[in-house]
């Protein structure tokens, strides 16, 4: 046998619902959960992918200006995002719009971004989620700091649960090419940082399909790194949060990095302004349509779970609900003034810049004057 | 003879591209999204099919790889085109292009050459998101070994394009994305490009003051000069197009018979090119100015959301503005 003539064999993938709904055991990822628990992760999944279908409706109707929509990484998202414990940190891209929903930030102050009125516009310290990051894989460095942190606070490995911390970084499949995400994981690797890397593989990087990134499943990456990777069903919520739990636990108790790559499929455009007929066949989508990650928790709560249908009926009204908030609240979000763009410049502005924006406001009131 | 094409800015830098991947076998072109799709802007569209995977190549995701590559395929021989796809991504790439593109040559005496260009959509105006409005060319104005030149029309960006690729030395290639749909005349069958790449252009001429502008600010001040005329005023508006190296002649030339000049871009003003063009004007041009050089550009704050970008970005009012001040000097 030559080097070159060795193919890794396709990885397992961890799986504890199938896509017709069925619940599956796996030896090393058992998962303790109530049907009620169930049905709390259908409401999050259902109300996430109202949302983001809202979102893109007012992007549409020239509400917003662009929109990256999660459609069909739901799961991948919420199944991450409701591992997390308070005080852990979450360091997401600019689409994870189901783990800000799992960190209670308001879907509206999502949108400001999107809309043109801000260029993040939360504190990212209030609900331990950090802003949006565009620039791929810059944020997984600050992930690695930030677990650098905690490890120095002393917050890893204690045994206390509300005190031990773990840092949960994002990115896609395209992002793991970038130098930033190599280098956080050289880092992660180096400190035996309490960080988990959480690859959402969605298959393509607007028209880059994963294949251009990657000879091997992302995951196997982390073996040479030095730390353990795992492939889960991105679009199993159960898997997403079993192995989730598993991996940031084990953070938290000072076992070190894990690289999770979540197998999930991008169902929308890469963003609004994208148009994926370009470069995708739609055979594909209708193959991962039978793979939905809300249809098999569905499947599950009526076939297996017994859940009547007023369950279902309760969830689409508070959907509708939230969607009727979303619109009214976009469409209120108010533009920023002028002399805004001064704020927040600095901290301690300089002359100089107070200088400009008096010649600014100097400025418009001349026309104010004349009447405009 | 062929009659002038009418084409857009994007149009006319696709041409452009084909032309040279036609006609030099050295010719490259690299970048996320740059075969299937076209680029994310279609600068690129249909190249892929036309010449091939080997030749126009869409790489992995990372901008440190798409211009270390190039260096190594420079060294090799070849000709890369590299595409950055917005402004704001330029900077994971900032090491290779400012200590490795621009010194390979000065380093290995001359033995090597670096006939890159890297193309950066660049501007704001288009309501995008964060890092998608950006001008952030003087960084590379100011590295010693760069050439860097931007278009403000589709003739200008066929030929310029051209000279691009073609020049031995390392171009960078800023597009002014919120005018690649402007359209306009061009003669693609002409043997030789219209002007030397590194030389300005009045656009308009002028006697009462000059307006130094570039890239997509250019229509802007024939906009404002149009304007001026109302108020009886004859403004002479420079295209610079060549950013490193700069035509000073051609600036200077026009100052010494207006007297008043007023540079302008979307770049924050302070350290801008601005700051440069009034440096070289006051040394050359001294006593034929009346009036101090005024800047016009953006403030010296992060690009806007897109909602105030408006206010940000300099207009036809704050260049009239700015020419007031200097003929009420
Ligand atoms: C440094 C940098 N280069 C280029 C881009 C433009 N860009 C935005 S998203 C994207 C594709 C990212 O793909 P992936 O990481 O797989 O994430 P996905 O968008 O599929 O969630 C690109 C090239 C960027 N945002 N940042």
């Amino acid at each position: 046998m030559t080097l070159h003539g060795h193919v890794p064999p396709e990885p397992d993938l961890v799986q504890l619902l199938t896509p017709e709904g069925t619940r599956v055991q796996h030896p090393d990822f058992p998962l303790e959960i109530t049907d009620e628990e169930i049905k709390s992760l259908y409401r999050d999944l259902a109300l996430v992918r109202r949302f983001d279908g809202e979102a893109t409706a007012l992007q549409r109707q020239g509400e917003l200006g662009l929109w990256a929509s999660c459609l069909g990484q739901e799961a991948a998202q919420v199944g991450a995002g409701r591992a997390l414990r308070t005080q852990d940190m979450a360091f997401p891209t600019y689409r994870e719009h189901g783990v800000a929903w799992c960190r209670d930030v308001d879907p509206v102050t999502l949108l400001g971004m999107f809309r043109g009125v801000s260029l993040g516009g939360w504190n990212p310290n209030e609900n331990n989620f950090n802003l949006y990051t565009i620039v791929l894989g810059a944020q997984a460095l600050h992930a690695v700091g930030y677990a650098m942190g905690v490890t120095r606070d002393g917050a890893v490995g204690t045994g206390e649960p509300d005190r031990d911390t773990a840092v949960l970084a994002f990115f896609g499949d395209g992002a793991s090419s970038q130098g930033d995400v190599n280098e956080a994981f050289i880092w992660a690797a180096a400190g035996n940082l309490p960080v988990v890397f959480y690859c959402q593989n969605n298959q393509w990087a607007i028209s880059e399909p994963v294949e251009r990134q990657s000879r091997v499943p992302l995951f196997h990456r982390a073996a040479g790194f030095g730390f353990p990777g795992i492939r889960i069903d991105g679009n199993d919520v159960l898997a997403c949060l079993a192995v989730s739990r598993v991996a940031l636990d084990e953070a938290r108790s000072g076992q070190g990095p894990t690289l999770i790559e979540a197998y999930t499929y991008r169902m929308g455009a890469h963003t609004t302004s994208d148009d994926p007929t370009r470069y995708r066949l739609s055979e594909e989508l209708e193959t991962w349509k039978h793979r939905d990650p809300i249809e098999r928790v569905r499947a599950y709560l009526v076939r297996q779970a017994g859940v009547a249908q007023d369950f279902f009926d309760g969830i689409d009204a508070e959907a509708e609900e939230l969607a009727v908030r979303i619109r009214a609240a976009c469409r209120a979000l108010p533009d920023p003034g002028p002399l805004s763009v001064f704020d927040n410049v600095f901290v301690d502005l300089p002359d100089e810049l107070a200088e400009q924006r008096e010649g600014y406001r100097e400025y418009l009131s001349a026309f104010e004057g004349a009447g405009h | 003879m062929p009659e002038p094409t009418n084409l857009t800015v994007a149009g006319a830098l696709n041409a452009a591209l084909r032309h040279r991947l036609e006609h030099d076998p050295k010719v490259l072109v690299m970048g996320m999204d740059v075969g299937k799709l076209g680029g994310v802007f279609r600068i690129t569209d249909g190249l892929q099919k036309d010449f091939g995977e080997d030749r126009v190549i869409d790489s992995p995701l990372g901008e440190s790889g798409i211009i270390g590559s190039a260096v190594g395929l420079a060294i090799r021989g070849y000709r890369p085109v590299c595409e950055i796809q917005f402004d704001g991504f330029v900077y994971p790439a900032f090491d290779q292009i400012v200590s490795q593109v621009a010194k390979i040559h000065n380093r290995s005496l001359g033995a090597v050459r670096m006939p890159i260009t890297i193309r950066i959509p660049y501007g704001g105006g288009i309501g995008a998101v964060e890092h998608h409005s950006e001008s952030p060319e003087a960084y590379f104005a100011h590295t010693a070994g760069l050439k860097v030149v931007t278009c403000s029309n589709p003739s200008d960006a066929y030929w310029m394009l051209r000279q691009a690729i073609d020049s031995d030395d390392p171009v960078v290639f800023f597009e002014p994305k919120r005018r690649y749909w402007s359209k306009g005349s061009l003669d693609t069958s002409a043997a030789q490009a219209p002007l030397p790449l590194h030389s300005a252009q009045v656009v308009r001429p002028g006697s009462d003051a000059t307006i130094v502008a570039y890239g997509p600010m250019v229509a802007t001040a024939l906009q404002a000069a149009k304007a001026a005329t109302e108020d009886g005023r004859d403004l002479e508006v420079i295209d610079l197009r060549s950013l490193s190296p700069i035509d000073t002649a051609t600036v200077v030339d026009s100052v010494v018979r207006t007297g008043r000049l007023v540079v302008v871009h979307e770049a924050s003003v302070t350290l801008g090119m601005g700051a440069e063009i009034a440096a070289r004007v006051q040394e050359k041009a001294f006593y034929s100015l009346e009036a101090p050089v005024l800047r016009v550009g953006g403030f010296d704050t992060p690009y806007p959301p897109s909602r105030v970008e408006e206010e940000w970005l300099p207009d036809v009012d704050r260049i009239l503005d700015a020419v007031d001040r200097t003929l009420a000097y």
